[in-house]
Order: structure tokens, then sequence, then C-alpha cells
């Protein structure tokens, strides 16, 4: 900053006072500007973006891989390597896949499913604090952020779920009616990933150093949430659990949604191992997480883009 | 200062009945930014502060810049109006907070419809196509896919992008700065606006390029309701400005007539901004320290 070394006097009349310019901007009608909109009026301006969040979240996918040689195969081999990685260290190391029928397709699934809960959390966690340029720069309701990078992440992981139907099929899993369960399970996740991130969004733009912090979080929560291992195989193990452990770990949403794929995609998954009520389990998640995270986002609206 | 209703004024639209579209009413802006306290970088400084909790805690390790002070000011509809000042007087902050992307400290703004800031830089990536960006900005912008459909082949050629070959189906990271500076610019300047926020806008690309921005500018004006201009070139402030604001270190120092204001602005910094040539370097005069020269050539 420049300093001034010798100002100019202040020309001009004295301002009028503050209550007389409130006056002629309410007289005219006017609108303070930034304020927060009410719920309603703010899910219509969500709704009138929605072409926006779509084409901004389908750019993000495709700059991601742009500069590769490879490019856009990237979107499959990812999460392949990620479940080759897995499969190496839980599968035949650690020999996990003792006792689980179709272990390849039982972990390749759950790290697919678990990963798209997982990124769209992470990059929720940013989506105020690392694009304050973009809003700092325009106009339009901030949910658009989170939401949109979901979006993105629910694109990533139907280009691994084609991957997916690969495996499952040179596994020698066979196509059943049941396949057409994924989609409900997949919509219900979406919004419940959809509804985190707007909450670690909000608290993102907060306090950026939750972003350093989310990696720890996620990993645990993956461990527990039966990616590379059988909940119920393990609660078999383990007979000196206390009771309400099996029924704590299956009602884990993580464990839910990756169960119910696993029960729509893999025909060995049978119902028996699926914890009782399991869709009223994952709608109940995603209304909670969905609604829950979309008032506690709108309700700070005015203050994202603050230095 | 905000002189209302001011018979001097440069007399907004029809003169009588003049129609405000923005009001700000003794606003401050205040950043806060994380990381500076004393002794920050430190590890052990940050521990401090952690474990010293308690009401001193917000104030440790965050430091605040006050970039704008108690502003006040009206401003009508067909009015052109310059903003001026030394590098970081809180010009660029004042608009964001007009458009209501930075919230205020105190006081407030009010506005008539939703004020715009010219640009869609932040919402543009470098590693898509020039076309992709345009469908991307234009709906960034709010812009509905049909009237982007519409616009399309205009934003295209107002860019000039394709004289030199069929560069719009390019990676945007092809593009040499100034290619990327008219796509940007044009993707911008093709949505009309209520209130208009120009944000040094005019300095981007060739002689030729800025000619065409500056008449499309003018066109927007036409359109829009009230148009606010943030430059160091005084000459595009007189030729596109009737009334003028000058922020020095965030206060309004003097609210006016372009001539008027931008005299005294002139005579404030030395007169070297007068030009749209840029001064050679910092000459020593009586009013201004070395060194500042430097600071206000027109960018």
């Amino acid at each position: 900053m420049t300093q001034a070394p010798h100002p100019p006097p202040p020309t001009g009349s004295a301002p009028p006072g503050h209550g007389d310019l409130a006056a002629l901007a309410a007289r005219h009608g006017l609108t303070v500007s930034g304020a927060r909109p009410p719920l309603a009026a703010y899910v219509r301006l969500l709704w009138a973006r929605r072409h926006f969040i779509a084409a901004f979240s389908t750019a993000k996918l495709t700059a991601q891989y742009s500069q590769a040689r490879l490019g856009q195969v990237w979107q499959v081999m990812t999460p392949l390597l990620n479940a080759a990685v897995y499969y190496l260290i839980f599968g035949v190391l650690l020999g996990t896949r003792r006792g689980v029928p179709d272990y390849v397709p039982f972990l390749v699934t759950g790290v697919f499913v678990w990963t798209f809960t997982q990124s769209s959390i992470l990059a929720g966690t940013r989506a105020i604090s690392g694009n304050l340029g973009l809003v700092r720069a325009l106009h339009f309701p901030r949910a658009a952020l989170p939401i949109s990078f979901c979006l993105q992440q629910l694109q990533q992981l139907l280009f691994s779920m084609c991957a997916l139907v690969v495996i499952l099929l040179a596994f020698g899993v066979p196509v059943a009616f049941s396949w057409a369960l994924a989609l409900p399970a997949l919509a219900l996740q979406f919004t419940f990933n959809a509804g985190v991130s707007m909450v670690m969004a909000r608290m993102g733009a907060r306090t950026p150093d939750i972003a350093q912090l989310m990696p720890f979080v996620l990993r645990t929560w993956m461990y527990v949430s039966g990616v590379m291992w059988s909940i119920d195989n393990l609660a078999g193990k383990h007979t000196g659990w206390p009771s309400w452990v099996l029924p704590v770990l299956q009602a884990n949403p993580a464990a839910v949604y990756i169960d119910l794929m696993r029960f729509a995609l893999i025909d060995s998954f049978g119902a028996d191992r699926l914890p009782q009520h399991v869709w009223a389990l994952a709608a109940g998640w995603a209304l909670l997480a969905g609604a829950g995270g979309f008032v506690y986002f709108w309700k700070a609206e005015e203050t994202y883009g603050r230095g | 200062m905000a002189e209302h209703p001011n018979p001097q004024h440069p007399a907004p639209a029809s003169g009588g009945g003049a129609i405000p579209t923005v009001v700000a009413d003794g606003v401050d802006v205040v950043y806060r930014v994380n990381g500076t306290g004393a002794g920050r970088g430190s590890a052990t400084a940050a521990l401090h502060r952690i474990l010293r909790r308690g009401p001193a805690e917000r104030t440790a390790g965050v430091r605040t810049v006050h970039a704008v002070r108690d502003v006040s000011f009206v401003a009508y509809k067909g009015e052109a109006i310059g903003l001026v000042g030394t590098n970081g007087s809180g010009k660029s902050t004042l608009l964001k907070a007009v458009a209501g992307l930075l919230p205020v400290e105190r006081g407030r703004i009010f506005t008539d419809g939703q004020p715009s800031l010219l640009g869609v830089n932040a919402a543009l990536m470098n590693d898509l196509t020039g076309e992709r960006n345009v469908h991307l900005g234009g709906l960034a912008m709010g812009m509905s896919r049909e009237q982007i459909r519409a616009r399309h082949q205009e934003i295209v050629d107002f860019s000039g992008i394709n004289e030199k070959g069929d560069f719009i189906t390019l990676p945007m990271r092809t593009y040499s700065s100034g290619m990327a500076a008219r796509l940007r610019f044009s993707i911008a300047a093709a949505k009309d606006h209520d209130v208009l926020l120009v944000d040094e806008a005019l300095a981007t690309g060739d002689r030729s390029f800025q000619k065409r921005s500056e008449a499309r500018i003018r066109e927007l004006r036409k359109h829009a309701g009230t148009v606010f201009l943030v430059s160091h070139n005084n000459k595009s402030i007189r030729d596109t400005c009737e009334r003028v604001l000058w922020l020095e270190r965030g206060e309004l120092r003097m609210d006016g007539p372009t001539d008027d204001v931008l005299k005294e602005y002139e005579s404030f910094t030395g007169g070297k901004g007068a030009g749209p040539k840029p001064a050679a370097g910092p000459k020593p005069t009586p009013e201004v320290r070395p060194g500042e020269g430097a600071g206000r050539v027109p960018s």
C-alpha cells in the first residue's frame, strides 16, 4: 500500500446519516447485497443452476487426466490399480479372503463404493476453501460447489462400475435382475455423500485445517466399514464381542451402502448377510445427511468467501 | 462525500426522478488473514496459540486488514462511476462488497437486482478447450444453455481467437496470455447486467482488442443500469465515467464529477497517472515519495 504523505482535506458536505441512506434504499425497494435467501428461494436458485453444476463437474472430470498420455483411460485404470493393491495386501498377504466367497468381486465392489464416499467427502471439505477465487468472483448458490464435486465423483464411480462389470463377469458372477438394485442404492449413497460434503464444506470454509485432518478420519472409517473384510465373518470369529458391536458396525452408513451394492451385484452375497431393515437404514442416513447437511450449509451461505 | 440529492452531480438519467441502484451505507470490509501472527511458522508458536484458548484465541493468530472504512455513497441509474486510488486503497474490495461477494463487517450495501463483477476467470479451466470454456463460463454467469448457444459464435468472433487458425478447439493452456485474456473478456462481456462492475478489464489484449472492448463496455453500459469501473488508466476513466469515487487507504476521499476528482487525484499522485502512457520511472517530485511512481503504472 502506498503511503499518502499529505492527504488532501476531505471535500464536500458531511455524509448523510445512516438512517437516511437505509430509508432511501427502502423507499426504492433495494435489497441488501449478498444477503442469504430464504431456504425455498435458495432451492429454486440451486435448481436454476443445475446445468452449471453438471457442466462444472464434467469439466473437472475431463480436465483431471487431460495432460496424461492415456487420457481418460485413467478413469478406469486408477480404481482398478487401487483394487489390485488392496487385493495384494488384504487378500493375499493378510488372508482376509478366507471364508469370503467371490472375494475379488467382494473386495472390488467394496473399494469402489467406499472410494465414492471418501473422495466426495474429501472434495467437499475443500469445496469452498479451495475455490475462493470462484466464490469471490461469481454469484451462484454456494451449495452448487460441494454438490458439483460429489457429482464429479459419481461420474467417476460410473466409470469404475464399467470396470466392475467386467470383473464380475470374469469371475463368473451371473447377470441378475438384482443388479437393478444398484441404482436406488447409488442414489441414496449420493444423497448421503452430498449431505456430508456440505457439512464438511462449511466446516472447511471456516477452519481449513480440517482438510489436513480428514484423511486420517476417513482412513479410520474405512477400516471399520468392512471394505476389505466381511463384518459378519469377523463377528463370527470374535464370539466374545459384546452384542451391540455387530449391529453398530453394520449400521455404519458406509457399511450399509457397501453391503447393499454387494447384495445387488454378487449372487453369493445373500440377504442373510445384510443387517435388518437395510433399505430403511440406507434411506434414513441419506435423508438425515442430505437434508441436515443442506440446511447446515445454507445457514452460513453469506459468510462463504470471507478471507 | 455521498451527496444525495445533489444538484451539482452529473444529472442521472432524466434529471428529476433519480433512481438509486446502489446504496452503500457506512460500509467497512475487513479481511482476516490466518497465520500471520507473531511467531507463526514455528510449530511451538502455533501450539502455544492452540493451548492458550480463550477470548484472546481469535486475535492471537489472526491478523485483520481493514480494507474499506466507513464508505457511503449512492449510485443512480444511468451513471458510470469510476473508482480511483493508489494500489491497495480498497477499490477492488469495495467492488466485491457491492457485488455481495465479500461480506461487510459493518454497514450495509443495498442494491437493485444483482450487481455482477465482469470476469469469469475463476470458473474457466485451462485444460479444457476454448469452446467448452465458453459454455462453462456462460453457465457460471447464470446464462441459460439456449442463451449460450445463441451467443456462442458472437463470443468466439469477438475474442478474435480464430483469426489465426482454429484455436477455439484447443485447450486454453495452449493460448498465449493475450489470447486467453481476450477470450475471458469476451465470455464475461457476453451477458447483460443490471449493475455492472468492471475491474481493470480494459487493459487486456492488443490495441485493436482494447478498442473493441471499450466499445463493448459502452454498449453494456447502455443496457446496464449503472456501471462501476476500476482503472489506473485515468484516460479510460475520463472516456467512460462522469462521476468518480476516490478511495485512499480504504476511505472515501472524494466523490464528484470526473474532472474535479481526477484533478485532485492527479495532483495527489504527481500527475503521472494522467496519460495512457506508463510512467517511465519514479521521478522524485515534492509530493511523491521515491518509488511511488512504480506503483501506479497503468496495468
